[in-house]
């Protein structure tokens, strides 16, 4: 029995290092909770790159194969996030994370877990301005901009449109309340004059008292910062029966075709905006999700992007180790270097084996500035015939 | 002109949705006072009754769909109500039976029976989740409105509009209805009247031959069609969504408590005491004044006297005072 247990433990050690360093990324997203209708295309995205350089056979050594391991962030629940991303970091050994999508859980897992194992991270949907000045040790990346960046824009395409009075509604977290504080700060340097700034929570079955208290402040239109699935749902369908407004304008937390769906036609007519790019590289990647069997859906781009970027960084820094391949993230993604496209990862890889330059364009056109945060081009949304489109790019 | 905007202002904000909430309210509360008067234990299971009931009436309601039965206008879940209620009653009486009778026969205080349900809310919670899930569901599909608020505004020609949901006026209905059965029940039939003499003086009762166990199964049926149809109503008013109830526990006992505990009436003006001080307090006020008095005296604030954030903490805080002020409620209740 002794001799068996031995050859089996040494079996064990034996076997284990011939299967090659298999490399290992966290998907960390909210597979349940507010935005768990985005999340599931999310991930596909994210595992669409991932199959994509291994069937590429180009990565590090070349029979080195990655696998993407999912956990939920729930979005909203930082001590469920974090203690996911423990399980990632301490027992599935993950080398990088794809993640978190939600800015609240995406802090708490970066201050609790990323920095204290020094693994990298990349967001595709983090957008919380806190954000950007949050100290990473150079461990934080996201593929989507700055909730900064779409204050400003939504204060344009308003003050554009001739709106020049709105009403606004956050849900009350991170995310929410740093956006809302951005598109009151660029909106009243235009001109515009916010009626009310007032915060709902999240997972109530009647926004009736929240509804009243906007209508009373009253404009030409309400600005919902929330998310589709839960609070800004109830707002709108709220707000829509008793006749108080009836143009919305959607931030990207809002983008969905659920949204629509639940509300119906008197959702047409309302504006909105979400990270997004005409650039080539978002029609490949529609191209390339569809035969894959999902949709380019909300952040999804950003989610390719993100786990692209990871494997890229490897590749540039020939390791896969969090503490190398974060020095390499930034070259990557930006110029100088030979464009790089969905579906083109292989020509990445083989580009950076023979040590030449790369500026990976991806997806979402992805540019990093700053800390390390995209650039952001945002897409605008026109709800029309019960379908989410797009009204034009800025 | 500017009289009647102002008029329909508060109707549509303040008036409809406070009565339609009162009485959802009210159901609850009177349900909570019927098991505390004769069972004498604070029922926290109630919120997962009606919670149990509505998710019921959906079940059924997706059984009638798919075989086509409607009644259009009238939405599919109110068809469905009498069915569920039995269905309601029976898990009353299953969970009494299998709970709150070991303790009742044990004569326990009223805090351990009210420690017990709370268990049994954590029971029910998760059994309501395991059977439905934990998802959003919008239960309305007959006709949404009676009156909707752009028409209201053609009609009339007034700025404001006033819109009457159906959901709204079929709660204000039914609960009229249910109320005044309950009410001819406990004060005209002689099972209604053994009841109140069984809640009165319990070992006078039975001396006087009345049997305890038909007592115990009338209120759990009183009980359980009460929270069917107050929960039905609530999800069918607002959505169905399993968490929502668990929070609905705390008004419907400060409506409860505020009216003064153990009278029925008590729980019903109580119900809407709480329901429209919620909506009264956190209302703003601005565009109302704005109708009334000239434009140069209107303040630049919202007028309003407590942000929507606290619209939970209004009812604490009603209860509160209640409870330092007059400690039986409203109509003269037991102490707790």
């Amino acid at each position: 029995m002794k001799k068996f247990l031995i050859s089996i433990f040494l079996s064990i050690f034996m076997i284990y290092p011939s299967f090659g360093e298999n490399v290992k990324l966290g998907i960390i997203f909210g597979y349940t909770g507010p935005i768990e209708s985005l999340t599931p295309d999310m991930a596909k995205a994210s595992e669409l790159a991932i199959s994509e350089v291994n069937k590429s056979g180009k990565f590090m050594s070349g029979n080195t194969k990655i696998e993407g391991v999912r956990a939920d962030s729930t979005c909203v629940d930082a001590a469920a996030a974090t203690a996911a991303a423990e399980r990632l970091v301490t027992s599935d050994k993950v080398n990088a994370i794809v993640g978190a999508d939600c800015s609240g859980v995406t802090t708490a897992i970066l201050q609790n877990v990323a920095m204290s194992n020094g693994v990298v991270m990349i967001s595709p949907s983090a957008t919380s301005p806190a954000l950007s000045t949050l100290p990473d040790n150079g461990l934080f990346f996201r593929t989507a901009p700055s909730d900064a960046r779409q204050g400003e824009i939504v204060a344009k395409m308003l003050i554009e449109k001739g709106l020049k009075k709105a009403a606004m509604t956050y849900t009350n977290n991170d995310y929410g309340k740093g956006l809302a504080d951005s598109i009151k700060k660029n909106y009243q340097s235009m001109g515009g004059k916010i009626t009310i700034s007032a915060s709902h929570e999240d997972g109530k079955a009647d926004y009736g008292a929240e509804v009243s208290a906007l209508a009373q402040a009253g404009g030409d239109i309400l600005i919902v910062a929330g998310y589709l699935d839960q609070g800004g749902k109830g707002i709108i369908q709220g707000a829509l029966d008793a006749g108080a407004f009836e143009k919305f304008f959607l931030p990207d937390g809002m983008i969905g075709d659920s949204l629509p769906k639940a509300i119906g036609p008197d959702l047409n007519g309302s504006i909105g905006s979400i990270p997004g790019t005409d650039s080539p590289g978002a029609k490949k990647f529609a191209s390339l999700a569809k035969s894959n069997g999902f949709k380019a859906g909300p952040f999804s781009q950003e989610s390719y992007d993100a786990a692209a970027l990871i494997m890229l960084a490897m590749q540039s820094a020939k390791s896969t180790k969090s503490k190398d391949l974060k020095n390499h993230v930034m070259d990557v993604a930006n110029a100088p270097g030979e464009k790089i496209y969905p579906g083109e990862l292989s020509k990445g890889m083989s580009l950076l084996k023979q040590g030449k330059k790369i500026d990976y364009v991806g997806a979402s056109a992805v540019e990093l500035i700053g800390g390390g945060e995209s650039a952001g081009s945002f897409r605008e949304i026109l709800i029309k015939g019960g379908k989410v489109t797009t009204a034009g790019y800025r | 002109m500017d009289f009647w905007n102002a008029i329909t202002l508060i109707t549509n904000y303040i008036l409809i949705p406070g009565l339609s909430y009162g009485c959802q309210l009210a159901l609850g509360a009177l349900g909570v006072t019927l098991i505390y008067t004769v069972l004498r234990f604070s029922n926290f299971a109630h919120g997962e009754f009606m919670s149990f009931g509505a998710m019921v009436s959906i079940l059924l309601m997706w059984y009638f769909q798919s075989l086509g039965i409607s009644v259009y206008p009238i939405p599919t879940i109110i068809i469905v109500l009498p069915i569920s209620i039995i269905i309601t009653i029976s898990f009353c009486l299953l969970i009494d039976k299998f709970c709150f009778s070991f303790y009742r026969k044990n004569n326990s205080q009223s805090v351990i029976l009210l420690i017990v349900s709370i268990g049994v809310m954590f029971f029910s919670n998760g059994l309501i989740r395991l059977i439905i899930g934990p998802d959003d569901r919008n239960i309305n599909d007959g006709e949404r409105f009676l009156l909707k608020a752009k028409t209201f505004k053609k009609m009339f020609e007034l700025n404001e509009g006033l819109a009457i949901k159906m959901s709204q006026s079929l709660t204000i209905i039914i609960t009229l209805i249910l109320v005044t059965f309950v009410f001819w029940f406990l004060n005209k039939t002689k099972t209604g009247k053994s009841m109140r003499a069984y809640s009165d003086n319990k070992d006078l009762s039975l001396l006087s031959g009345i049997n305890p166990e038909k007592v115990v199964l009338i209120v759990w049926i009183i009980t359980g069609m009460l929270a069917c149809v107050a929960g039905t109503l609530y999800g069918l008013d607002k959505s169905y969504k399993p968490f929502t109830y668990l929070n609905l526990v705390l008004p419907i006992f400060a409506s409860a408590i505020v009216g003064g505990v153990g009278n029925p009436i008590g729980a019903i003006i109580g119900g809407f005491v709480i329901a429209f001080s919620e909506i009264i307090i956190t209302f703003a006020y601005r565009r109302f004044l704005g109708y009334l008095i000239p434009e140069n005296f209107l303040p630049e604030t919202l007028m309003q006297v407590l942000s929507t954030d606290y619209k939970i903490a209004v009812s604490f805080l009603i209860l509160v005072i209640v409870l330092i002020i007059k400690p039986t409620g409203i109509y003269k209740g037991k102490l707790i």
